[in-house]
């Protein structure tokens, strides 16, 4: 008897797992603006780790970077002076598991609007032009994606949509997924890559930190930023599409953008607004 | 040289041990849970219900032969699916405390089992009933042998809070990688901080346990 | 669950070879490099023992995830370039290798001290006694031990998601990003490592009761 219940065990909890599975939550449902309203309250999902965009302050303990002073400005720009943004740190992996968790209700992350993820989720206009790109140690013999030939390494981040783009445009370098920028581009300067891909923002920001790493090549891609939000949440949508036109016309939205990246070399704000 | 000493400024230091404090949070939280689930768990296996034993049983064997990474990710990014949304602290906090009850469930009952069966028989014979035997008999002295494998497994905890990491649990590790993520010439030194930080917490642990082990050896005579 | 299974079959059980690979290196690994720092612990020269007790110690006391970070990111830096793989396979052997020690040296330790003087009485050397009469014991008595250090490497082996090491866990994490379905696909990740270590659990469960009343 004993045996046969051992071998029943498995079935019954291989039964239980699979109608788990099919049960969703209904956070995704509520409505995120009303929500916001009532609790005076929008929950940002941030990046930490990538500078000028949302970088741990060491010091502080706090995130800084443009996307939590436009998560800043949005959220008050809707809710008003005295509501609060909140910034929960995520990366490229996490954040989409984490809104649709329901622990963010927005995702400000250096997300790129794609149609893979526009049908899981909605996205804002865009906020931030980037471009695809590639950084490599100053003097390496890789000055474009085109020398990312069989046998190279190329280091990404997993869940951003640069991996998918460098293995269409490099089918032959080995593409190593790392779980964030910064394990990104400590690997590359350990050596355990040849390059790493992701958009040129970011890839700026790694070089301001290290002059020894330099970004070649140009952008091979057009990489625009919007924020993310669950499906169907178009109150929410309207709402935040319209806060941006406002910051943008009133000067806010400039200021900032002037603030992280006006010192730049080679950075022109016209193309990235 | 001199870099290597900069990595140690009091800046670096103070968030260190801001994660360090997480560290030490999550571990001791996830004890106190474990203790007491685990113990229950293992005890569970001695319940004379049918087939209460051999379920308990099952799960717990499921839960161990599952890498905690694999529970961690589960607890933080699946659960929501069924309903269940934490975040990041308590999710560290639930799924050690999953594993670890796991683990403890398994070193309980090992540690009953390894008390003389004639023990028990010996009881039932003066006339004790299975749960009396139990409570004033076999688990005295299961508990006292059960202590250095339990400790261990505290020290395990406390190594595999490192984990978390990679749900940004802002815990040792993820803020050493944090500061040596900024400045490449802080990896060696944050290396060795890490190092020698985890290793005096749990040398600590493991010279209390020993303490432990003789103080109660002392005081009752087996 | 099965519609992730069998779309990203190739991944997964691509992934579980990796974790499989570094699981039998790595033990093959901790295996003689604990032997050689188990006898180290047991030498009767001082400054031996204490070489063997430190490493031990200090071993045991950090984290695998500090022991393969390091690896990954500090050896290619200064010595040899070495991959996520690599990094991460040599952290799990130096790591288990601790363990291992401690096991054989009790094993070795348990085995009657009265063996080895009744072995050098009858003219064997410290070396041939070693071999012929006090590991070949010690062996039978650190087997299920050894099996559950199996399935602990087995487990510690998802260390290598955090190093590109293309295990089992790195496949799972890229999956579940893609597929944007954690549910399904940390379940299926969770059924492809029971797959091996539920048999082998049980089997060293066996093996116990059968020798441990020898």
């Amino acid at each position: 008897m004993k045996r046969r219940l051992r071998l029943l065990l498995p079935i019954l909890l291989l039964g239980l797992a699979v109608i788990l599975s099919s049960c969703g939550t209904n956070v995704a449902k509520q409505d995120a603006l009303q929500n916001a309203k009532d609790t005076k309250t929008i929950v940002w999902g941030v990046k930490a780790d990538t500078r000028l965009f949302g970088l741990m302050d060491i010091k502080t303990g706090k995130i800084k970077g443009f996307e939590i002073d436009l998560a800043d400005a949005l959220t008050k720009q809707i809710l008003g002076k005295d509501a609060t943004a909140t910034m929960v740190q995520v990366t490229s992996d996490t954040r989409v598991p984490l809104l649709k968790a329901g622990n963010i209700d927005a995702v400000i992350a250096t997300m790129t609007i794609t149609p893979d993820r526009k049908k899981v989720l909605d996205f804002t206009n865009s906020y931030f032009n980037a471009g695809q790109s590639i950084l490599v140690k100053k003097g390496s013999p890789i000055k474009s994606v085109k020398d990312l030939k069989a046998g190279t390494k190329v280091i990404g981040v997993q869940g951003s949509n640069s991996v998918d783009n460098i293995k269409k445009v490099a089918p032959d370098a080995t593409v190593l997924q790392l779980s964030d920028y910064a394990q990104a581009f400590t690997a590359l300067k350990s050596g355990q890559g040849d390059a790493l891909t992701t958009d040129n923002g970011i890839l700026y920001g790694m070089s301001q930190q290290d002059p020894n790493y330099v970004v070649v090549g140009g952008s091979f891609t057009q990489e625009p930023y919007g924020i993310a939000v669950n499906k169907g949440q178009t109150n929410f949508v309207k709402a935040l599409n319209k806060a941006l036109a406002e910051l943008r016309a009133n000067g806010e939205y400039k200021k900032l953008v002037d603030k992280w990246f006006g010192d730049i070399p080679g950075f022109d704000a016209k193309e990235v607004s | 040289m001199q870099e290597f000493l900069n990595a140690y400024s009091w800046v670096n230091l103070r968030f260190l041990l801001d994660g360090l404090w997480v560290t030490i949070e999550v571990s001791v939280v996830s004890i106190i849970f474990s203790f007491i689930i685990g113990t229950l768990l293992g005890l569970g296996r001695y319940v004379q219900v049918k087939y209460f034993s051999a379920i308990v049983g099952f799960i717990i064997d499921i839960i161990r032969n599952l890498p905690l990474l694999l529970i961690l990710f589960f607890t933080y990014f699946s659960l929501p699916s069924i309903g269940i949304r934490l975040s990041v602290v308590p999710a560290s906090i639930v799924a050690m405390t999953i594993f670890e009850s796991a683990m403890l469930a398994e070193i309980v009952r090992s540690g009953i089992s390894a008390v003389a069966v004639g023990q028990m028989e010996a009881a039932r014979s003066n006339g004790l009933t299975y749960m009396q035997a139990m409570r004033y008999i076999v688990m005295p002295q299961a508990f006292r042998k059960m202590i250095p494998p339990i400790v261990s497994q505290f020290i395990s905890l406390v190594k595999d809070t490192s984990l978390a990491t990679i749900i940004l649990l802002p815990d040792l590790t993820e803020h050493a990688q944090i500061i040596y993520g900024q400045n490449v010439n802080y990896v060696i030194p944050m290396f060795v901080a890490l190092a020698a930080i985890y290793f005096v917490v749990n040398f600590v642990l493991s010279q209390a346990s020993r303490w432990l082990e003789k103080r109660l050896s002392r005081s009752k005579i087996n | 669950m099965f519609t992730i299974i069998s779309e990203h079959w190739g991944e997964l059980v691509s992934g579980l070879g990796y974790t499989l690979g570094s699981s039998v290196i790595a033990l093959i690994g901790s295996l003689v490099v604990g032997t050689v720092f188990a006898l180290m612990e047991i030498s009767t020269y001082r400054w031996v023992r204490g070489i063997g007790r430190t490493y031990v110690e200090i071993i045991r006391n950090i984290p695998l995830l500090v022991i393969t970070m390091g690896f990954y990111v500090i050896v290619p830096t200064f010595f040899v370039k070495i991959d996520g793989f690599t990094a991460g396979t040599i952290g799990l052997m130096i790591y288990t290798s601790a363990f291992i020690a401690e096991t054989i040296r009790a094993g070795i330790e348990a085995v009657s001290t009265g063996q080895m003087e009744g072995a050098r009485s009858v003219g064997l050397t410290y070396g041939q006694a070693m071999t012929h009469i006090i590991l070949p014991q010690a062996v039978k008595m650190v087997i299920p031990p050894l099996g559950n250090q199996f399935i602990n490497l087995v487990k510690n082996s998802s260390v290598l998601a955090f190093v590109a090491g293309f295990d089992l866990m790195y496949q799972g994490k890229i999956i579940a990003s893609t597929t944007f379905n954690t549910f399904d696909t940390y379940l299926a990740v969770g059924v492809f490592y029971l797959i091996i270590t539920m048999p082998l659990s049980y089997l060293m469960r066996y093996l116990e009761k059968k020798w441990v009343t020898a």
